[in-house]
């Protein structure tokens, strides 16, 4: 129970849907606690018909990203004491995307693209072949890697400006997926792959304001990925291999 | 036009745009501290089959890159659709190259 003597936060929580408004919460203070302990004393405690999303709790799953204070972020792993700003915070859902209720984004159109862009890997093996032994130290491999641990939160589609104004674009993590896939040795999709990087919605989008790599919580560079994906689809065409 | 296509002309023309620009400022400067007169520059260029190609190519260049250009601010500004996006940047281009080609024959033709 909260004492006199416990310093409060004063948390703004967007409640409804598409329409709807802030609600004003008062949550106490702990030490190292995150955003999204206090979404959830707030479910707990105060208001138990708020809506939010988690799974993990440690910066594992990408399930928790909301807005706080005007920036999305990974709640799991954002401290209170990062983000406050005057004992304040407010809580919204990702920008970007359609609200479900309260906290919750809904994140179809985010996947959806992830498919338009062609994100899916293409084995070049059957299961009937061996397993192609790729060095982790080759140069192929490293650039695969710069880009693959993204855990597909949504922060950097709802941080990224482009999205706001054009829906069709694919987003940073989609291409920054295509990206790690076109350096992937063992794919064999990379022509179709490009032809969609290549397309209306794909990289040509992007105006490198590199918010996403910016607000990214895994630390990745989704421009530096959309930026290959301009010099790859460029080459392709000039050889013909895309219109 | 596909995305690929535009971005690609107009990064090659802007490649092509840089020395052309750069001679093009250094003849500036140059033509102003000797200060030259109008007249003094016309002779010079009239009849120059070298300056007739070097600004034709730099019209043709500016205009292809300045109409893909326009297509994309009018494209992410006003929403158009993509029939008519093509036309104004053929429209806007052909009135640019049909401008800059005039130019260049006012001051090489003999």
């Amino acid at each position: 129970m909260s004492s006199a003597a416990e310093t409060m936060i004063d948390v703004r929580v967007w409640r409804g849907g598409e329409e709807g408004e802030y609600q004003s919460f008062s949550v106490p203070r702990r030490d190292s606690q995150t955003v999204l302990d206090v979404v959830t004393w707030i479910q707990r405690n105060a208001d138990p018909t708020l809506a939010y999303r988690f799974a993990c709790r440690v910066g594992v799953c990408g399930s928790c990203a909301m807005t706080v204070n005007g920036r999305p972020r990974w709640t799991c792993r954002t401290h209170v004491s990062k983000v406050v700003e005057d004992g304040r915070l407010e809580i919204g859902p990702l920008a970007n995307l359609p609200v479900i209720r309260d906290l919750a984004a809904d994140m179809s159109p985010f996947f959806d693209k992830w498919q338009k862009a062609e994100g899916t890997f293409v084995p070049s093996r059957t299961r009937h072949e061996p397993l192609e032994t790729i060095s982790p130290e080759s140069a192929e491999r490293q650039a695969a890697d710069a880009a693959i641990e993204c855990i597909n939160c949504g922060v950097c589609y709802a941080a990224c400006d482009t999205v706001r104004w054009s829906p069709e674009y694919f987003g940073p993590a989609a291409l920054n997926r295509s990206w790690s896939l076109v350096n992937d040795v063992r794919d064999a999709g990379n022509l179709k792959r490009l032809a969609a990087a290549a397309s209306n919605g794909g990289c040509h989008n992007c105006h490198s304001h590199q918010s996403c790599e910016q607000l990214c919580p895994k630390g990745l560079n989704p421009t530096a990925s959309i930026a290959g994906l301009k010099r790859r689809t460029m080459q392709a065409y000039i050889r013909g291999e895309i219109s | 036009m596909s995305a690929v296509r535009l971005y690609t002309w107009q990064r090659l023309t802007a490649v092509l745009m840089v020395p052309l620009i750069a001679v093009h400022l250094i003849v500036i400067i140059y033509a102003t501290n000797r200060g030259l007169s109008a007249a003094e520059i016309l002779g010079r260029t009239r009849g120059s089959i070298a300056w007739g190609l070097y600004y034709s190519l730099f019209v043709v260049a500016a205009s292809i890159h300045g109409a893909i250009g326009v297509r994309g601010v009018a494209r992410e500004w006003l929403g158009w659709r993509e029939t008519a996006l093509d036309r104004l940047m053929w429209i806007f281009g052909v009135v640019l190259l049909v401008l800059g080609l005039r130019a260049v024959i006012a001051v090489v033709a003999l």
